[in-house]
């Protein structure tokens, strides 16, 4: 080979791995970016008074005080709309049949424009669902309905060989001539004074149960769910992982069984997680009944079995890497197998054991598919330690997948979704980075 | 140029060369001596198929330094190796004929093969610490035989490290790591470390092939010190090494142990033709 094709094939090398490098960090980015901004949206936001009403009422967090003369300056301006629509409500009586029946119909689109904009209407009944019981408690969504008060969305399909077209008309037009037409330029001008946004910092994101499905409150009883599910799936596979391991680079001895039992370990690595979520629910549900129906011990023994192969693996070659001298160096000095394997061997090994160890509790915890059957709830509260035995739990990983999906209104609660992803991310990432901090200091507690 | 292994083993039998042990002016004469410590009879390793050593007969006579020499691939080590059945971790590896130490058999079916390591330690070619601090390592022989009183515990470190001629260096970073010491240090800790458990043998297995001169003087000396309190027995590749520290040698080739002499008999006047090569430096 001549020396130009030699140096071409060695760049090609550099240029395809850089490449291939910089497709996957805009990849990321592309991923991460939304990810962190609209999670960062479910803590810091423009809340409403919406808001802090929501939360004095079912949390009783805020200043009540403060808070009732807010409120009254907020109907203040809040009383003219009201009026503004009682006014109209009186013109209706008044008007034809055939024309009140057509402005009849406008109105009530109106009004519930009104009430996800503002809360309950005077006049209305009381809401059954807390989430009707508030206007919008965020600004950026206020901002949304206000354009919905304001524009009536309409389709065009008038020419069948293109996708319809949204369009939007102006509802102010739709009342011309009649008393309510004031009411959009108000409201427009008022929002703000009515809804009184301002900048909050919400914590309890984190720490709060949620109420009404996810609507308010916070994601803490999926964060506890996730951590229950993942320790306890340590708790089973990492100590059953190490010891599978010594038997398998220590005392197993070379043969068709050892063969068979790794190569059976390595299928199992790769197994779908779908298939452990039904044998979690078959095996420890169904047939061992360790719980009733679901529940956290079912989910972390299913996830722990998911585990297993990967802990065994990253153990048997962090065992496998203890360098054969400190082997010799213990036996020479009379130690026993098992002192040494005690005492020398598994020490050495811990650095990679740990990471292992630690790789896997972040997947654990990441995992959706083990968690369906056996431990997952879409809303629940958070449970005590001693309810792990009956009691399923809402866990992160699911709940994105719920919220996102099967939520009745998930459009409408875009930003706990992205919240809970993030907070999942942080999860994984922490432990994983503490996974890289403890074999760093105990490999330099190794070294010397 | 081959041996017939048959032809050697059946031509030798026990070779008593060091009984009547020659000792040059300079090196004493060890009282109690003169007992076999280790003896081997029609002793064979074999790895799988293959004979490493074969049907080897010797005494190895107590608090003497014995060397052994040989080309590479000789089963000097696998010999060495033997004694305190660190051999058994290769798992093909089975043994015919008899190795005897004090006299009961070291392959025997009831040989505690963990007692045996403790009567016979070893130091091995690398220096190997184990990743603890010094005083760790020092202990570790007698924590895992039961001693954890803290103060016996130092006075065997200091003793071990005294011994072993590391003391003053360690004395005051006993708490450090053991791999940051030097590599000459580390294999005088790895002495000590032996000496620790109190041994009857000490088996050292090319204890300076990975030491610089000075390092490997260092040892020399001290095996000049234990000379006398521990049956010792040195592989190396250096025959000015085993010239300079041996009572007796014995030269394996090809699995044969060729000649078992007095190291001056051995060095001066070999009665095989073949040691005779080897040391003049015509094969190696």
């Amino acid at each position: 080979m001549n020396i130009g094709t030699r140096k071409i094939l060695d760049r090609s090398f550099t240029a395809v791995g850089i490449g291939s490098i910089i497709v996957m960090a805009i990849a990321l980015m592309i991923v991460v970016v939304p990810i962190v901004t609209n999670g960062i949206g479910a803590v810091f936001f423009t809340g409403t008074i919406e808001h802090r009403k929501m939360l004095l009422n079912e949390f009783r967090r805020g200043d009540s005080e403060n808070l009732s003369s807010e409120v009254a300056s907020s109907e203040r301006y809040r009383a003219n709309v009201y009026n503004m629509l009682t006014g109209f409500e009186a013109e209706l009586e008044t008007m034809a049949p055939e024309k009140k029946a057509e402005y009849k119909g406008k109105y009530s689109q109106v009004r519930s424009a009104l009430q996800a904009l503002l809360g309950p209407l005077p006049g209305d009944s009381a809401p059954m669902l807390t989430r009707s019981k508030y206007g919008q408690t965020r600004w950026e969504k206020a901002e949304e309905k206000l354009h919905d008060l304001l524009y009536e969305s309409k389709w065009d399909n008038s020419n069948p060989d293109v996708m319809s077209k949204e369009y939007f008309v102006n509802r102010a037009i739709g009342f011309e001539g009649t008393s309510l037409v004031k009411l959009f330029p108000y409201v427009k001008d008022n929002l703000e004074k009515m809804l009184l946004p301002e900048f909050t910092v919400y914590w309890g994101f984190i720490t709060d149960s949620s109420v009404d499905s996810h609507f308010f409150g916070g994601i803490w009883p999926e964060i506890q769910g996730t951590f229950f599910l993942a320790i306890g799936a340590m708790l089973f596979a990492f100590p059953l992982g190490v010891v599978a391991a010594v038997y398998f680079t220590e005392y197993a001895k070379p043969g068709f069984l050892n063969s068979m039992l790794r190569s059976a370990n390595s299928t199992l690595a790769g197994v779908p997680s779908i298939v452990f979520g039904m044998f979690g629910l078959a095996f420890f549900i169904n047939t061992l009944k360790v719980s009733e129906s679901k529940s956290v011990i079912a989910g972390a023994l299913t996830l722990a079995i998911m585990i297993l192969p990967t802990i065994i693996r990253s153990a048997e070659e962090a065992i496998l890497a203890v360098p054969k001298t400190y082997r010799e160096a213990s036996l020479s000095l009379g130690s026993t197998k098992w002192n040494t394997i005690m005492t020398v061997i598994l020490p050495a090994a811990l650095p990679g054991i740990l990471t292992g160890g630690v790789i896997s509790l972040g997947r654990a915890a990441g995992e959706t598919a083990p968690i369906i059957f056996t431990a997952a709830v879409s809303v629940g509260s958070a449970i005590g330690l001693a309810d792990v035995f009956s009691s399923p739990t809402p866990a992160l990983s699911w709940n994105i997948y719920n919220l996102a999906s099967e939520h009745e209104a998930a459009s409408q609660i875009r930003h706990v979704q992205y919240g809970m992803v993030l907070a999942l991310v942080s999860i994984v990432l922490l432990l994983n980075l503490s996974a890289i901090v403890v074999r760093a200091r105990v490999s330099k507690k190794l070294k010397g | 140029m081959t041996v017939d292994a048959k032809d050697v083993s059946e031509s030798a039998p026990v070779q008593k060369a060091t009984r009547d042990i020659y000792l040059p002016p300079e090196r004493k004469k060890i009282s109690g001596g003169d007992t076999t410590h280790i003896s081997a009879k029609e002793f064979s390793i074999y790895y799988g198929e293959f004979e490493a050593v074969k049907r080897v007969s010797a005494d190895i006579l107590s608090k003497y330094v014995t060397a052994i020499i040989g080309p590479s691939g000789c089963g000097k080590s696998t010999f060495l190796r033997s004694i305190n059945r660190m051999n058994d971790l290769i798992p093909s590896c089975h043994t015919t004929g008899a190795l005897l130490f004090d006299g009961e058999d070291v392959y025997g079916k009831f040989t505690d093969e963990v007692l045996l390591r403790k009567k016979v330690g070893m130091v091995f070619q690398k220096p190997n610490p184990f990743p603890k601090s010094i005083f760790d390592n020092i202990a570790y022989g007698p924590r895992l035989h039961g001693m954890n009183d803290k103060k016996k515990l130092m006075e065997i470190v200091e003793r071990s490290l005294r011994k072993a001629a590391i003391w003053d260096e360690v004395c005051d970073r006993l708490d450090k790591n053991a791999l940051g010491l030097s590599g000459g240090q580390q294999q005088r800790l790895c002495v000590a470390r032996t000496l620790a458990v109190e041994p009857e043998v000490l088996l050292l297995d090319e204890p300076t092939s990975a030491l610089d001169p000075k390092a490997t003087a260092k040892i020399e000396d001290l095996i000049q010190e234990l000379r006398g309190s521990y049956t010792i027995m040195i592989v190396t590749h250096n025959m000015q090494q085993a010239s300079r520290v041996s009572d007796s040698t014995m030269f394996f080739y090809e699995g044969v142990l060729v000649e078992h002499a007095s190291t001056a008999q051995l060095f001066t006047n070999p009665k095989d033709p073949m040691t005779e090569d080897y040391i003049t430096g015509r094969f190696s």
